[in-house]
């Protein structure tokens, strides 16, 4: 993924609190946000996730005036595109998330992100059959330049759907 | 809220419900907000008939966000500087999820103090779909 900018808006920001069910008024509230310690409305720990948003190739996204292979009335036996490994997705699924915050991250900000590809391994699975893992390496850069957020995903590839049910 | 150093102790352990009978609409209002439009979160036809899948299910990330929450409401707004879990169960419509924070270690590090975090979210039948590890700055 390689995102060549991503505004952090104070909307998106509360569009994405309220999926995640936080009611904190730093997130809704200027006002109320100014008079907190960061002292401004900031972004939840997991926001830059959103910077999908922001990648124009995202595989996981409807593209206009391209075939999309979710169902409509019916499935639509269209295959998905291979993804690149690391957010889960694809045929893949996100097997872990680490981050770490090295700035602040609030509305106003602009970010840039770059990915690079981090290990790969096999392990045998209980359920699934094989199990594929791979890590990809985001790091998050604000208009200054600064490093903000350092985003590691895992995805895992399995041979057959894996579930507990 | 922030935390103290001096006012916590190592196994402290803070928990919050944080999601109630999740709902597949609170699936797609994450599926909006992140960007992360995969079916298997919201197209209940591909996620049986051609995934596989029992049903549809919550984005292991919504589960993360979700114990997110849970963290900064204990340790305090901008004060994480390390979050990071393994999705180790998927959670699909209708889970209660509680998540818990307990205290491993408190130090100080460059005049600084810290707490290291271990994370654990849990459904309704106990098993955990999120484990993890966090650490926050606190105030002395």
């Amino acid at each position: 993924m390689a995102v060549d900018k991503f505004p952090v808006e104070a909307g998106h920001i509360m569009m994405f609190a309220r999926s995640i069910g936080d009611a904190n008024q730093i997130y809704y509230d200027e006002d109320y946000a100014n008079s907190t310690e960061p002292g401004a409305v900031i972004a939840p720990p997991t926001f830059v996730q959103a910077s999908a948003q922001f990648d124009p190739d995202y595989f996981l996204r409807p593209k206009i005036g391209q075939e999309w292979f979710g169902s409509a009335k019916e499935a639509t036996g269209l295959t998905q595109r291979e993804s690149s490994g690391g957010g889960g997705g694809g045929g893949g699924l996100h097997a872990e998330q680490h981050y770490e915050y090295h700035k602040q991250l609030q509305a106003g900000d602009v970010l840039t992100a770059t990915t690079k590809p981090g290990k790969s391994w096999e392990k045998e699975g209980r359920r699934g059959g094989k199990l594929m893992f791979s890590e990809s390496v985001t790091e998050y850069r604000d208009q200054n330049g600064d490093l903000v957020v350092t985003a590691t995903g895992v995805g895992v590839r399995t041979e057959r759907p894996a579930t507990s049910e | 809220m922030t935390i103290k150093a001096s006012e916590i102790k190592v196994g402290d352990t803070y928990s919050e419900e944080v999601c109630k009978n999740l709902s597949r609409t609170q699936i797609v209002q994450y599926a909006g907000a992140s960007g992360d439009y995969n079916p298997l979160h919201s197209d209940e036809i591909f996620t049986t008939q051609i995934a596989k899948y029992p049903s549809v299910f919550a984005h292991g990330m919504l589960s993360m966000g979700m114990t997110g929450k849970m963290l900064t409401n204990y340790v305090g707004d901008g004060r994480l500087t390390k979050f990071g879990v393994r999705f180790t169960s998927q959670v699909f419509p209708g889970a209660t999820l509680t998540a818990t924070a307990t205290v491993a270690a408190i130090r100080e590090e460059g005049g600084e103090h810290f707490a290291d975090i271990e994370v654990s979210t849990k459904d309704e039948a106990g098993t955990e779909v999120i484990k993890g590890n966090a650490i926050a700055r606190l105030d002395p």
